[in-house]
């Protein structure tokens, strides 16, 4: 059964946990101790609803505050699909949590309070599942049921929103608008009666006809080296495998290869998870292979199609989302991590900062502070084997990590 | 529903096979993310261990691992903190486990850190010593000085794991600090800690309960008997089945012991996991229960009921 991963992305307040408890709720996922406890808690802070939101708010500072600090994991499936909430909050780091969100995520919700439509906080939500590619974007306009269902509103924040539409960077993405109540259960996982007016899906519907395999980023089959395995046993003396996971397309037996650095060819002897043999290794999906020839090949190193060559560079030009309460200064140092590889970077030039509500961009800039997005130049002692992020959401990131504190203090997005 | 429980992907039986081969598509992809995880661990860390505490959970663990190192052998031991009040069907399990697949098993026990004076039983009712268990991992992780370890904790057992990282770090004093936590972007995994620390590891992050029981299914894996239905000798307290046993579980005279058929669905210690009234002998109708209960995993766990930040209050301690 395939895995659906959804980042949700709302203001304070907007009921992104709401939302998310609902969802629960109307597909049975809440199991009868955890609704106790639920109706317990809801009833002794005197509301007169069930506050899912405390299905969600896990740690004690969040319940105290009613906010949600960390990003959550809420996991329910149906009968076609299992599903990962991301559920990031919306406002301290917010930059930080969200790109997180939306990075290990296919599909997103926005979430609009109907009443206030679209505010500067959805230009940021909007622009950074933009920016992460994701394939699939709900706009739920949420608490319609506090608008008296009205589809003159609806159809005002929808026109809004289409405004920014036009000035996404990623223009396939596809995106798609559905009024909601959180709190009364409105076009959630039910069609509403409230909306006669609204003709599509409901929330859980929508996610329910994606066809996850399509909005999965699709590239050239890319193998990073994890692992080299070699047993060294009787048994298999003269073993040597590769171990990995395949990214992009696909891999599959008598393929010829191209080992980078080293830049050594060979082929593709066999394809093996645990002690089965395959002829292809599907994208996404953790093989070992072994190479019809003996070639010194070590973690970090990565295995590709002979005709279909990465970029192999030691400079290139990224979009930087900063995470770190350290700023990004010209002329600093950092590792960077492209997915099992690592080197040593050094900031070059920082070209322009990127408001991240599509309100233009900053020039002249000498350090990024936390939750800035920029376009930056790094060198880089050793070169990596990079796609464009536009091509290869995979091999077109990196993180960087502050050799001091050891911290991920950044992600980057390679142009 | 998760993982399709029909017949396995593959029709050919040995890496030796010539027949029609296939492709990995089918392949579950928390396996692979699994698989994914505990291999960065053996690549980035100089020391790791994977905790063993004979569940389902951890014996999963030890299938993945399997299947990412195979042909070579797990290269990093099991620990196992034992509290002394496993059940005993759990411990004969972890040791054929062992010596089947020729693992190396490492023991520390709570007995030990009492004798020594570090940790104090608890009295009472509800005495338990799976919190004590902290003190004791610490020490075993300084001992050994290792840098990572594996375990089979999953985000959907409970709102504080919900928030945790795959790739966790802790401070020497073991303590996890969920407001600072790293980013995790993409699937890069970043490993990289100061001297005394160490970072605790958990590769089925996103599966559920449903999921590993599926698993389970699907592999053939072996678990103890206690998952499944038996005989026990049980009473009854505050709604819930405690397994008699005087030595290890507190019972006030009027708790009267009664045979019951019950079976485990999650294994902890004898003092803090319940019971549920089953009949599901085999595997196939335990997955069948799980997938039509209305209540969740860790609703069978005492130790959880304490209050509702009880396990975030152990988790920075350094529980696990």
């Amino acid at each position: 059964m395939e895995v659906l991963k959804i980042a949700t992305a709302g203001s304070v307040d907007d009921g992104k946990s709401t939302l998310i408890g609902r969802i629960l709720y109307d597909t049975k996922s809440l199991t009868s101790d955890k609704l106790d406890a639920i109706k317990k808690t809801s009833k002794q802070k005197g509301y007169d609803y069930l506050d899912f939101s405390l299905a969600t708010d896990g740690l004690v500072a969040e319940r105290e505050q009613g906010i949600t600090i960390d990003v959550a994991h809420i996991y329910f499936s149906t009968q076609t699909k299992s599903y990962i909430i991301a559920d990031t909050p919306g406002h301290v780091e917010y930059t930080r949590n969200m790109v997180t969100g939306a990075s290990t995520s296919q599909a997103a919700i926005i979430l609009i309070d109907a009443r206030k439509g679209v505010i500067e906080q959805t230009n940021r939500h909007f622009f950074i599942n933009n920016l992460l590619r994701v394939k699939d974007v709900i706009v739920a306009i949420n608490k319609m049921d506090l608008v008296d269902f009205s589809e003159e509103i609806y159809n005002k924040i929808k026109a809004d929103f289409k405004k920014l539409m036009d000035k996404r960077d990623y223009q396939e993405q596809n995106i798609t608008f559905i009024p909601v109540s959180a709190l009364k259960g409105d076009n959630v996982v039910h069609k509403s009666k409230h909306t006669p007016w609204y003709k599509g899906q409901t929330l859980l519907e929508h996610f329910e006809q994606l066809d996850t395999e399509d909005i999965y980023n699709i590239g050239t089959p890319r193998f990073p080296i994890q692992y080299v395995i070699r047993p060294k046993t009787e048994e298999f003396h003269d073993f040597r495998g590769y171990a990995g996971k395949v990214y992009g397309g696909q891999l599959s037996v008598g393929d010829e290869v191209v080992a980078l650095p080293s830049q050594t060819k060979s082929k593709i002897k066999e394809i093996f998870v645990y002690d089965q043999a395959y002829q292809t290794a599907s994208r996404r999906s953790s093989v070992t292979i072994t190479l019809e020839d003996d070639i010194n090949v070590s973690r970090g190193d990565m295995l590709v199609k002979i005709d279909d060559l990465p970029a192999i560079e030691r400079q290139f030009t990224a979009t930087i989302s900063w995470m770190d309460s350290q700023n990004l200064v010209t002329g600093n140092k950092y590792v960077l991590q492209h997915g099992v590889n690592k080197v040593l970077a050094k900031v070059d030039t920082i070209h322009h900062k990127i408001h991240p509500d599509y309100s233009g961009i900053e020039e002249n800039i000498q350090a990024l502070g936390m939750n800035d997005i920029a376009s930056v130049t790094f060198k880089l002692n050793k070169p990596i084997f990079y796609d464009p992020f536009k091509n290869h959401r995979t091999n077109g990131s990196f993180i960087l990590i502050d050799s001091q504190s050891n911290n991920t203090v950044g992600a980057g997005f390679i142009q | 529903m998760k993982i399709s429980t029909k017949s396995n992907p593959v029709e050919v039986s040995s890496s030796r096979a010539k027949g029609p081969l296939l492709d990995t598509s089918k392949i579950n992809p928390l396996e692979n993310e699994a698989i994914y995880i505990i291999r960065e661990v053996a690549a980035q860390f100089e020391k790791p261990v994977l905790l063993f505490s004979g569940g389902k959970d951890s014996i999963t663990l030890v299938r993945l691992a399997q299947k990412a190192f195979y042909p070579a052998k797990i290269p990093f031991p099991l620990m196992h903190i034992d509290t002394g009040h496993n059940f005993p069907e759990t411990i004969a399990f972890r040791d054929q486990l062992v010596k089947e697949l020729g693992l190396e098993l490492i023991v520390r026990n709570v007995q030990d850190s009492i004798n020594q004076g570090k940790v104090k039983e608890e009295s009472g009712r509800y005495a338990s010593r799976n919190s004590l268990q902290t003190t004791t991992l610490l020490d075993a992780i300084e001992e050994f000085k290792f840098d990572a370890c594996i375990g089979g904790a999953r985000r959907d057992e409970e709102k504080a794991r919900a928030k945790e990282r795959i790739f966790s770090v802790r401070d020497d004093f073991g303590q996890w600090d969920e407001k600072n936590q790293r980013p995790e972007l993409f699937d890069m995994l970043n490993g990289q800690i100061q001297l005394g620390q160490n970072v605790r590891v958990f590769p089925i992050s996103n599966w559920t309960e449903l999921d590993v029981w599926s698993y389970i299914e699907r592999e053939n894996i072996e678990i103890p008997s206690i998952y499944f239905a038996h005989t026990r000798a049980t009473f009854l307290r505050d709604g819930l089945i405690w397994s008699s046993d005087d030595d290890v579980v507190f019972r006030d005279e009027d708790e009267v012991v009664e045979n019951r058929v019950v079976r485990f669905r999650t294994v902890g210690d004898m003092s803090c996991t319940a019971a549920v009234l089953s009949e599901a002998a085999d595997i196939a109708s335990v997955v069948q229960e799980i997938r039509d209960s209305t209540i969740s995993e860790r609703g069978a766990r005492i130790d959880d009921k304490r209050s509702e930040a009880a396990m975030e209050k152990r988790k920075q301690q350094g529980y696990f």
